[in-house]
């Protein structure tokens, strides 16, 4: 084969990959598209947690320096896209009922394009979620307060951290392959790391085990990373050490999720 | 079976796959000639489903080799893809996206242009008669529609070989029929297929040969009718007029053979399998004359594939009659 010929190969492999991975995308976008309820819900839920905690618990939470609105909105769009990351593990394991995964698997298509269009297609739907959030939030008050720059590095921050986490839900997914139990095994990991962080109240008003936890905890260095590019002034965000978690998480649950996916079948565990 | 007939179908050498300490494969051997349709057939967990799924390179064997139209199921995996289709035990197709989508989406990933996609999908969707419905979301289908397309989402990337795995399970009788046709078609147009089912009917339909798998192990093979003669010649059956006095029936005739007597005491009906036939058909006709009992129908025929089955799959999977293949 003379090296011509071969890096035209390539080329053409690398095209179908991509175009493989764009098709995947766009058949998980229709489908929040057209299941209403999914995006419906999806939605509600975060912006009924934004009103419910700046509004029934807001009052009784002191936050230094800032209103509780601003700081509640930087960590809310943390949470939105944590929990929203749950529906890559029970989407995939819908496939993999259905056979759908089983027909992938059979047909010449780039190996990890159904990993990558799940979870590609869940962070489009991420960032619609994080826009939405800022809307709300906007409504009642929030307002960025370090400069366009900022506001878009902690946009990223959150996007990244939505990606990071639907790739642990892609091997949870894989691994649990019941829908019900992904969808509850999903929420009950992500509800102590998200409670035990900063994302609604300063840890340090926390117990001492829980803060040493709570000051560890990977949804404290997101939540403080967005929450100092978007306030700016007394918050200073750790970037590199999110940065870290947030690539860290899917360099390693990618791979772990592709391992799972090649070798993973319906009847046999 | 000429060597070149054999490297475009399916050849199966010494295949064994285990799941812990259940053994799905043990030693298979199999062989499907170009343009041909063999049926695997087998109880509940006998392998057929694991079988296909190594031909479909979803599963990899333990030991042993399967060798799809030239391509080694395990090492030219991603060619092998290429040119098979699958249809699986479920419907695989997506409920929220339409008919024609599905179908498209399926081309678009055997990496045919868009146009070609969409050409040979409304060519599926007219073929399968499902144009009418293309533009509806699956979510509306029957289970015989979803069925039709998750068939022509298998034909999409025009494979060489085909794999429909207990493809008429679940359907209504008016359902299956149809899916029949669609299959006799595909086999008229002179696609390999490999296809499973437990329904002996289906296979003498739809078949050529059969593959009967047990256990893991191939237990026997060959045409419907040879199979059916490997029972062992013809079966006599008597109905009685009176089904109560079965029991009298069947001690006056017990003598005539040495075991294999059937009786069903609700409809009246005992068979006998007979080699020579014609002799015993006189001798418990007179027999039964003689101990009193009244017969309304006698008759000697083949027996059914049902008989061959169970005859197979029983416990007498050794018994006379029977080759067994190793």
């Amino acid at each position: 084969m003379t090296k011509d010929s071969r890096t035209n190969q390539i080329t053409r492999s690398v095209a179908f990959s991509i175009t493989d991975v764009l098709l995947m995308t766009k058949r998980n976008l229709l489908r929040y598209i057209r299941v209403r309820e999914l995006l419906v819900f999806s939605t509600i839920q975060p912006v009924m947690f934004v009103l419910l905690f700046a509004f029934v618990f807001g009052g009784a939470i002191t936050t230094p320096g800032v209103s509780y609105i601003d700081y509640l909105i930087p960590g809310v769009l943390i949470q939105a896209v944590v929990f929203g990351s749950n529906q890559t593990g029970v989407g995939l394991a819908e496939d993999l009922s259905k056979g759908m995964i089983d027909r992938f698997r059979s047909l010449p298509m780039a190996r990890g394009a159904v990993l990558a269009g799940r979870t590609l297609s869940d962070t489009v739907r991420n960032v619609f979620v994080v826009v939405l959030m800022l809307g709300v939030g906007g409504l009642i008050g929030f307002r960025f307060q370090n400069g366009l720059p900022a506001a878009v590095g902690a946009i990223f921050i959150a996007v990244l951290f939505g990606m990071a986490f639907s790739w642990i839900s892609a091997a949870l997914g894989l691994f649990v392959k019941d829908v019900e139990a992904v969808q509850t095994a999903g929420f009950i990991w992500v509800f102590p790391i998200i409670f035990a962080s900063s994302l609604y109240v300063p840890v340090e008003t926390m117990p001492e085990p829980l803060r040493f936890f709570a000051q560890l905890n990977p949804i404290t260095v997101a939540v403080d990373s967005v929450r100092g590019l978007a306030l700016g002034g007394a918050f200073s965000p750790p970037i590199i050490p999110a940065l870290i978690w947030g690539f860290g998480i899917i360099a390693v649950f990618m791979p772990l999720s592709i391992y799972r996916y090649l070798r993973i079948s319906k009847e046999s565990a | 079976m000429s060597g070149e007939n054999l490297s475009e179908g399916i050849s199966v050498r010494g295949v064994s796959k285990s799941f812990g300490s259940i053994i799905a494969l043990d030693n298979v051997n199999l062989e499907v000639t170009k343009g041909t349709v063999t049926a695997l057939l087998g109880p509940n967990g006998a392998g057929k489903t694991t079988l296909i799924r190594i031909l479909t390179t979803l599963l990899f064997p333990d030991s042993g080799t399967a060798i799809v139209s030239g391509y080694d199921a395990v090492r030219d995996a991603r060619r092998l893809r290429s040119i098979i289709g699958l249809a699986g035990q479920n419907a695989a197709v997506d409920e929220n996206l339409t008919g024609r989508e599905n179908l498209e989406l399926v081309g678009r990933l055997y990496h045919i242009s868009k146009s070609e996609a969409k050409a040979r999908s409304n060519r599926l969707l007219s073929k399968f008669e499902l144009t009418e419905f293309a533009d509806r979301r699956v979510k509306t289908y029957s289970g015989g529609m979803r069925r039709r397309l998750d068939l022509a989402a298998s034909l999409v990337g025009n494979p060489k070989i085909l794999f429909l795995d207990e493809p008429t399970a679940g359907l209504d009788p008016r359902s299956r029929m149809a899916l029949w046709s669609v299959i006799k078609e595909l086999v008229k147009e002179g696609v390999t297929m490999l296809l499973t089912t437990q329904y002996l009917e289906e296979a003498d339909h739809l078949a050529d040969r059969m593959v009967i798998l047990n256990r893991g192990k191939v237990i026997a093979e060959g045409t419907s009718d040879e199979l059916k003669s490997r029972v062992g010649g013809s079966v006599l059956e008597l109905r009685l007029g009176e089904p109560r006095e079965l029991e009298q029936a069947v001690k006056a005739i017990s003598g005539l053979t040495n075991g294999g007597i059937q009786s069903n005491s609700e409809s009246g009906i005992i068979t006998i399998p007979v080699v020579d036939g014609t002799s015993i058909l006189v001798s418990a006709i007179r027999r039964l004359d003689e101990a009193g009992v009244k017969v309304s129908g006698i008759e000697l025929r083949k027996p059914t594939l049902d008989e061959a089955f169970l005859s197979i799959t029983g416990e007498g999977g050794g018994r006379a009659g029977l080759k067994e293949v190793v």
